[in-house]
């Protein structure tokens, strides 16, 4: 029986309480065993992009530590947030130390949901039935961090009664980026107007994604601009029976 | 020498007053550009391949670069060119000057050149009485319009057609119809006859090959040829970077640039200058001086992160592709050099004083990296000059200003220490329930009113470790 942590992450953790819900059983359902290290906080990325590396190690260890009292996988409802823990943990240490090393092996064994769903567990149907029109939104840190380009399609294409519909500019940035929405709330703005207007004009009534900061940007953009597009993380249509 | 004083330039505040026909000008013409640009690299199938060797050419060189300027001196030399070394742009601005007093230029013609615009050059020529001419078609505009370029590649990106149209009817004193063409013709008209009467070309270079002594012009319009000919004295200014070690590796970047840059396969014109010409009645110059650059470039070099901005061959692909840039047009910048490759390159040019708020003038997306043909890692680097702003390095001291220092302090407690998160995350919810209408938070207190004058915030509702706490109680319970 596969076994998997809960890595929650801190932005999930203070919004999307239903989403970590169905992570936990979507994954149970799959029969994975499942254990939640409660000693979690958050994974370090906003203090680490914005230029705090000094102060990024101590968040990253208590991440380190939390996890490590297991060898099982690390899996996260977020491509950003698991790109840090896998590509930027073993940046913070030098080479050789304990805290490298730590590191190395945190890294190595941390996916992103639908990456261990795809990748590791080999699973692409997961049984959801969604009667709906769907575009998708690739966000950015899922797809060019992690290279994820085609696990959320795979198990999109797998659900029951969905329509794709393609979304103009797919893959261009929403205007999220963290502390960037209020470091520069003008330029985040109009990138996220962009992409709403896109999804507007996609003729779909669900937008999908991989990313709870895209999501909390991306659906308060569609709320404010009136529209009833439903803006879902994709863990949530998955879960849709 | 004289002191410059570098204004600040503040990304935050033109952000909020971005001329609404900047966006979509910019918008429009970037995107026939990444279309074009997808469609070239799709034909190539060993495009990654090319990508990798052009970046090791270049680190290969910077690492070597004493090696192969004093080579592409040596050859310029011997073809009969002349060759300065300017240490800063003020010194690259009294070579010029100076020369173009030894000839008594009245009017220099210009071609486009990168080079030129980050050493100010046509202020000091003007400020000595020389006339300096702009005869790209773009420069010429902006140079009516008495701004710097806003693209690398498409200085006067940000103007639609109409734009431009009244911009010469009041600076040449005519009725110019927007069409394009027309535009051109005007333009072209306006130019002939200065090409024939300036004593002095002007002029940049895309390489300089240190293996004959050659440099390269990649240009579409012709004017360069004419800048580069028809004067009999021609002067290059061209920064150190530039240098490439052999044709061998010029057949690698050729092959990149233009499919990056226009989605051409090749420029219509592809010059290579080796000297003056040596007999009467050959085509070229009688003159012809090389200015190398460094302005701080050398110093760059040394810092093994930030160095790799000097990889660069201006295509301006990471601009086309930056949904930042494509939303603030390049003035946003403050500097010559703009977009993603802009945020990388003012703050160690300028330093991180006047450009601290570049390297936050990112999401990180990644789109720029991506593209990039000769692979700089820019968000890597924005990191890189991220930390040097927010806690300073070996190269300057920190810059960000002390309360959003402190700021960051708080969160790395709050964020990393397990109680102060618990507990923030325990009170948040009914903290910010006051502030909760229906479904959403319209409006929040600082700093989350930055985030609320775009658009709502979803509820807090950290309420997930409860629910687990009786989940995995009854999971055991199930499992007795």
């Amino acid at each position: 029986m596969p076994k998997a942590q809960l890595f929650i992450t801190c932005l999930a953790d203070q919004f999307y309480t239903s989403t970590l819900q169905n992570m936990t059983h979507l994954l149970e359902k799959l029969g994975v065993e499942l254990v939640f290290p409660p000693g979690q906080t958050c994974c370090g990325q906003p203090l680490f992009n914005n230029g705090f590396e000094d102060k990024t190690r101590a968040v990253a260890l208590n991440f380190m530590q939390a996890f490590a009292k297991s060898d099982a996988p690390i899996v996260g409802p977020s491509g950003s947030c698991v790109s840090m823990v896998k590509h930027h943990y073993p940046e913070l240490f030098p080479a050789g130390t304990p805290e490298y090393n730590l590191a190395r092996d945190t890294a190595a064994r941390t996916y992103e949901f639908t990456e261990y769903l795809v990748n590791v567990l080999k699973v692409l149907d997961v049984g959801a039935v969604f009667p709906h029109k769907v575009t998708y939104h690739a966000s950015c840190h899922y797809l060019r961090e992690m290279g994820l380009k085609t696990e959320a399609k795979t198990l999109l294409g797998a659900v029951k009664d969905l329509e794709l519909i393609p979304l103009k500019e797919e893959d261009t940035c929403c205007g999220f980026g963290g502390a960037f929405t209020v470091t520069y709330p003008e330029v985040s703005r109009a990138m996220m107007e962009n992409k709403v207007k896109h999804i507007m004009a996609s003729g779909a009534d669900t937008v999908v994604m991989c990313e709870p900061g895209c999501l909390m940007n991306v659906a308060g953009g569609l709320h404010k601009a009136g529209s009833n597009i439903r803006a879902m993380h994709i863990i949530d249509l998955l879960s849709a029976r | 020498m004289t002191t410059e004083t570098i204004p600040y330039i503040g990304f935050e505040e033109y952000s909020e007053h971005i001329p609404q026909t900047i966006p979509a000008a910019v918008q429009q013409a970037t995107s026939r550009f990444v279309g074009g640009r997808a469609a070239r690299v799709s034909e190539l199938p060993h495009w990654e391949q090319l990508r990798q060797i052009a970046s090791d050419i270049r680190l290969h060189t910077i690492d070597n670069m004493d090696i192969y300027l004093n080579r592409f001196v040596e050859k310029v030399q011997a073809a009969g060119g002349i060759v300065h070394w300017a240490a800063t742009a003020e010194d690259a601005r009294q070579i010029v000057l100076q020369i173009a007093k030894e000839h008594n230029v009245k009017l220099a013609v210009k071609a486009k050149s990168m080079a030129t615009e980050e050493i100010e050059l046509n202020h000091a020529l003007q400020a000595a009485g020389i006339e300096a001419l702009e005869t790209d078609l773009g420069e010429y505009i902006i140079q009516l319009a008495g701004t710097g370029p806003s693209h690398i590649i498409v200085p006067a990106v940000h103007l639609k057609k109409e734009e431009i149209a009244a911009l010469f009817s009041e600076k040449l004193h005519m009725n110019a119809p927007s069409d394009p063409i027309e535009l051109a013709r005007i333009a072209r008209e306006k130019l002939r006859e200065k090409f024939l009467s300036a004593e002095m070309g002007v002029s940049g270079a895309n390489f300089l090959v240190a293996e004959t002594g050659t440099m390269v012009m990649v240009t579409n319009e012709g004017n360069g040829r004419m800048c580069t000919s028809m004067p009999d004295l021609h002067v290059a200014v061209v920064g150190i970077d530039k240098i490439i070690p052999d044709w061998e590796s010029l057949t690698v970047f050729l092959k990149l640039l233009a499919r990056s840059a226009t989605g051409q396969k090749l420029s219509t014109y592809t010059q290579f200058i080796t000297g003056p010409r040596r007999e009467e009645g050959e085509f070229g110059p009688k003159e012809f001086h090389l200015v190398l650059l460094d302005n701080g470039r050398s110093k760059i070099m040394k810092d093994p992160i930030g160095r790799q901005v000097f990889k660069c061959i201006r295509c301006g692909a990471c601009e086309n592709v930056c949904p930042v840039y494509k939303n603030v047009g390049g003035f946003a910048y403050g500097y010559f050099i703009s977009g993603p490759i802009g945020a990388i390159f003012a703050p160690q040019m300028l330093g991180t004083q006047v450009a601290r708020e570049l390297p936050y003038a990112s999401t990180l997306c990644g789109a720029c990296a991506d593209v990039c043909p000769v692979k700089i890692p820019i968000p890597t680097i924005l990191r890189h000059l991220r930390r040097r702003v927010a806690q300073g390095d070996e190269v300057a001291g920190p810059s960000m200003p002390v309360p959003i220092r402190a700021m960051a302090g708080m969160a790395s407690m709050a964020l990393g220490w397990n109680w102060i998160y618990r507990f923030g995350t325990g009170i948040l919810p009914f903290f910010m329930s006051v502030f909760k209408r229906g479904e959403w938070i319209p409006s929040a207190p600082y700093p989350l009113n930055r985030w609320t004058k775009a658009r709502p915030l979803p509820p807090f509702n950290a309420s997930f470790r409860n629910w687990w706490r009786a989940h995995s109680r009854v999971a055991r319970e199930n499992t007795k």
